[in-house]
């Protein structure tokens, strides 16, 4: 008799791709549902397809390219990526193509292209976002994309996986993105490297896909190659689907394996901050100095959904942001944009003083407006705080929630919410 | 075997891909455009004083951040022999691999080490520094093939019955 052995929720949906069973450790070669190509990287993939000897995608359903990096242009040069990626949908019939609906890892989920189980590959490091519905993903060069283009395949070694379990209630003033920031601390920036991470416990089941999507969009900045939580009936709803037998069996078994687990009582959160310029060096918002702060930005694929946006919102509401501070807010598709317009939080955003923008990367990147310069210093909702990101290399970065985000910009300096 | 002798330059740990080649570059065309700016956030000296067979040593999770390929392109357009570092971050690693950058694992040279000095590299076996030698742990066998076939540009071209 086989001896049936637990399985992760990693080990279950690449098993179930290989058709047969794995462990950490092994390398396996998976077929590919779908891949995410980004704007700014789309003249390498397709000078790598072509220098490869390819001429057609192996199946132009299962590819999705979004211009979100550099739309609008705000360079000359950047029209180039929009016009190739333009030109190679057309040419290989690839229907989903996104020119200006949002940022690649919202549109990945919202727009439906990605599904629990599924096994997707992405030109940017935040692909482990859509461990948010139970699927598996994460980022890739271009070379690598070039290869799957032409062939559906790639290679892969299977994780090991670190569990992280929290239960309890949250706090009124923290949100998931104090969360996934306080376990990158203690994980540190190489602390999940090659692993997957897995949520679990009843905080994790009692948020909104939206708060998840925070939480597995960050995992990249503790090295993690994956993120995943169990796919519910939430999960079901946001992706317009009713699971099947193999969705529903994507959580860890009692027994399966884990390298660790991490414990978190949901009580102990506090309101923290990454500070410049290294996602890991987080600290309690109470326990830092009320320095001033120049500019704060609310949006992101980390945190510019309408949840983030209404977060901000009421604390902002009837109020207005210190008169020295720029707020820039930046929806991360454009249904978000839609829905916070006709509910009525870009009004309140608005008249306290916000600028708000088309949805894109924006700042996030530090290339579409909102740079900043020497000795200035910016609360941002966004993932990374890296050295120039937003600006010089002299700009003060720190990553904190869409309401401490809120607070700072009402009060000027760093605030707790 | 394989083996050579080179200058070093000593970094830290967490060099990410923003400090490697900042996204405001990454839009130009060709990777050697992108040459002068490289480690610019940290070093904007640097990419002006690397000198082709040069050797970057560096603290853990070398490469972390973006998954832009630009950054281990960049590094070896910039002559760089090999890059040794406590860890390497995942997509990195990968990227490195698929464009033939040689990259290294080593838990102690960084903390040994003074920039300027010279190593020598004796692939797949050790490192010599100062009369110390440091062991090279061997690469897994899917990515030997990768490498040996050129990077993963030439496999595939392999492939496609092109070479």
């Amino acid at each position: 008799m086989r001896c049936a052995m637990g399985k992760t929720i990693i080990e279950k949906i690449i098993g179930r791709n290989c058709g047969h069973d794995v462990k950490p450790g092994d390398i396996v070669t998976v077929d590919v549902d779908r891949v995410m190509l980004d704007d700014i990287m789309m003249p390498f993939i397709v000078s790598k397809f072509e220098e490869m000897g390819f001429r057609k995608v192996w199946d132009p359903d299962r590819v999705v390219i979004i211009c979100d990096h550099l739309v609008p242009a705000s360079q000359v040069d950047d029209t180039r990526a929009y016009h190739i990626s333009c030109d190679f949908a057309e040419q290989q019939g690839i229907k989903n193509l996104h020119r200006s609906d949002g940022i690649c890892h919202q549109l990945m989920t919202e727009a439906g292209h990605v599904k629990p189980g599924h096994v997707v590959f992405g030109t940017d490091s935040h692909t482990t976002t859509y461990g948010s519905v139970g699927a598996f993903s994460t980022g890739i060069g271009y070379t690598e994309m070039a290869a799957i283009l032409g062939t559906g395949t790639l290679w892969m070694r299977v994780p090991a996986t670190i569990r992280v379990n929290i239960t309890g209630k949250l706090p009124d003033n923290v949100m998931s993105k104090d969360v996934i920031l306080r376990i990158i601390g203690d994980l540190t920036a190489a602390g999940a490297t090659y692993k997957a991470l897995e949520f679990t416990g009843d905080t994790v089941e009692a948020m909104s896909i939206s708060s998840r999507t925070t939480m597995a969009n960050m995992a990249i900045e503790a090295g993690a190659k994956c993120a995943l939580f169990t796919p519910d009936e939430k999960t079901a709803e946001y992706c317009g689907i009713t699971l099947d037998d193999f969705q529903k069996s994507l959580s860890g078994d009692p027994d399966a394996v884990y390298e660790s687990v991490m414990e978190y009582r949901a009580e102990d959160f506090v309101p923290v901050m990454a500070l410049p310029s290294n996602v890991d060096n987080v600290k309690p918002v109470r326990s830092l100095e009320p320095k001033p702060i120049d500019q704060v930005f609310l949006g992101s694929c980390t945190n510019g959904r309408l949840e983030d946006l209404m977060a901000a919102a009421e604390i902002l509401k009837g109020k207005k942001i210190a008169p020295y501070v720029k707020l820039i807010v930046t929806p991360a598709s454009r249904r978000i944009y839609l829905e916070a317009l006709e509910n009525g939080t870009l009004s309140v955003l608005s008249e306290a003083g916000a600028m708000i923008t088309h949805p894109s990367c924006g700042l996030c990147c530090g290339r579409t407006g909102g740079i900043l310069t020497d000795g200035e210093r910016v609360v941002a909702t966004n993932n990374r705080n890296f050295l120039g990101r937003m600006g010089t290399s002299k700009v003060e970065i720190y990553l904190a929630s869409p309401k401490t985000a809120a607070a700072c910009a009402l009060t000027g300096h760093i605030t707790e919410p | 075997m394989d083996k050579f002798t080179g200058r070093v330059w000593l970094l830290g740990d967490d060099i990410d891909t923003d400090i490697i080649m900042p996204t405001e570059y990454l839009v130009f065309k060709k990777i050697d455009d992108m040459k002068p700016y490289a480690f610019s956030p940290l070093r904007p000296e640097l990419a002006g004083q690397i000198r082709p067979g040069d050797i970057i040593v560096a603290g853990s999770n070398f490469g972390c951040g973006s998954s832009r390929e630009q950054a281990p392109e960049v590094v070896k357009a910039l002559g760089i022999r090999c890059v040794i570092a406590k860890s390497f971050a995942r997509i990195f690693f990968r990227n490195a691999i698929n464009n033939g950058l040689l990259l290294i694992e080593n838990a102690d040279l960084a903390d040994d080490m003074t920039e300027g000095d010279e190593i020598t590299v004796t692939v797949n076996e050790k490192i010599e520094y100062k009369g110390k030698s440091y062991p090279i742990v061997s690469l897994p066998e899917n990515l030997v093939e990768i490498i040996s076939a050129g990077g993963l540009v030439k496999a595939m071209r392999r492939r496609n019955g092109l070479e």
